[in-house]
C-alpha cells in the first residue's frame, strides 16, 4: 500500500476528530476526540517515517503518545473536580472561570 | 495481504472515531475509542513500526482506556444533557460538522497537490531491524536524550498536578458537610463516645452536643 492511504487515513480520522471536539458538549468524549486528533497525527508521523526510512518519526510518536498521557491525567483530574464541586459537566454551562 | 489488512484495519480505525464522536453514551464512546486505538496498532505494524504499535495497545489501550472507564464509571457515564444553556450552542452543533467538512477538504487538496514524490510509493527499502525497540531506543538515549529527560519531567508534573486537582478538599462538598453535621449532632451522656472516653465531655451536659470542634 502506498505511504499516500495512510495519510488519506490520516486526516479523516483527524477531522471527524475535529468535529467532534466542535459538536459534543461533554468534556470527557471532548477528551477523547482529542485522543482522535493525536492519534492521527501520529499515524502520519510514522508513515512519513517508513517513507523517509529512519525512526525519528516513531521516536516524536511516541512523545506525543507521553504528551496526550499528561493531558488525560490533567483533564480527568479537572473533570473529577468539576464533579467534586456538584458543578454540571458540560462545556455550555461551564462558561464562567471563577470557583 | 497487506492490501486487505490495510483495509480492514483502516475501515475499523474510522467506524472506531465515527462511533467515538457519535454515540451518545461516553462509556460506549472509551470502548470503541478502544477497538480505534487496536486498529491504529494495526496500521502501525504495516508501517514496521513495531515498537509504537506495541506502545500503543499497551500505553493506550491499556493504561489511558482504564483511567478512561474508571473516570466515565465515577462521573456516572449517563446520557448527554440536552439542555443547552448557553445561547449559539445549537448553531455550533451545525457550524462544528461543516468546519470538520471544510477541514478535510483542505487536507485533500494539500495531499493531492504535494510534492512529495514518494507519497504515492511504498517507502523507503526495508532493512531489518527498522522500528525495532534496539533502533528506538538507541535514537532516545543518543540523539533524543534531551526530549527523552523533559518528556519524564513532564510525566511527573502531571501526575503531581493531576493529584492536586483530584484531591479532597474538606469543608467544601455535600458529603463533607453531611459527615459533620452528623458528628456534631446532639447525644445523650454516657453512650460510649470517644469524647467520653477521653475525658474532655461533661457528664452532666446530657443535652450538650458532644464531640464539637472543641474535643476533637
Amino acid at each position: 500500500m502506498g505511504i499516500g492511504w495512510y495519510l488519506v487515513v490520516s486526516a479523516m480520522v483527524f477531522c471527524i476528530g475535529a468535529g467532534g471536539v466542535l459538536t459534543r458538549r461533554n468534556p470527557l468524549v471532548i477528551l477523547l476526540c482529542l485522543e482522535l486528533m493525536l492519534n492521527a497525527a501520529n499515524l502520519a508521523l510514522v508513515a512519513f517515517s517508513r517513507m523517509w526510512g529512519g525512526e525519528d518519526g516513531q521516536v516524536f510518536a511516541l512523545i506525543v503518545m507521553v504528551v496526550a498521557a499528561c493531558e488525560v491525567t490533567v483533564g480527568l483530574g479537572l473533570i473529577v473536580a468539576i464533579h467534586r464541586r456538584r458543578l454540571p459537566v458540560n462545556v455550555d454551562e461551564l462558561n464562567e472561570l471563577q470557583g | 495481504m497487506s492490501a486487505v489488512l490495510f483495509f480492514v484495519a483502516a475501515i475499523g480505525a474510522i467506524t472506531g472515531a465515527i462511533g467515538v464522536v457519535t454515540l451518545r453514551n461516553p462509556f460506549y464512546s472509551v470502548l470503541a475509542l478502544v477497538g480505534h486505538l487496536i486498529c491504529l496498532a494495526a496500521l502501525f505494524l504495516l508501517l514496521r513500526a513495531e515498537f509504537v504499535a506495541a506502545a500503543q495497545v499497551v500505553v493506550y489501550a491499556g493504561a489511558v482506556m482504564v483511567l478512561y472507564v474508571f473516570v466515565v464509571a465515577y462521573i456516572g457515564g449517563g446520557e448527554e444533557t440536552t439542555g443547552f444553556a448557553a445561547r449559539g450552542a445549537g448553531a455550533l452543533r451545525v457550524v462544528g460538522p461543516l468546519f470538520a467538512l471544510a477541514l478535510a477538504v483542505e487536507l485533500c487538496i494539500a495531499m493531492l497537490g504535494s510534492a512529495l514524490k514518494g507519497i504515492s510509493g511504498k517507502g523507503a527499502p526495508y532493512v531489518a531491524g527498522f522500528g525495532s525497540p534496539r533502533q528506538i531506543g538507541q535514537l532516545f538515549l543518543t540523539k533524543y536524550l534531551f526530549p527523552f529527560e523533559v518528556a519524564s519531567l513532564l510525566l511527573l508534573v502531571a501526575a503531581v498536578g493531576a493529584v492536586l486537582l483530584a484531591r479532597r478538599q474538606r469543608g467544601l462538598e455535600g458529603p463533607d458537610q453531611q459527615l459533620e453535621v452528623m458528628i456534631r449532632a446532639p447525644r445523650p451522656a454516657y453512650t460510649g463516645t470517644m469524647a467520653e472516653a477521653a475525658g474532655s465531655a461533661r457528664a452532666a451536659g446530657a443535652t450538650e452536643p458532644v464531640g464539637g470542634p472543641g474535643a476533637t
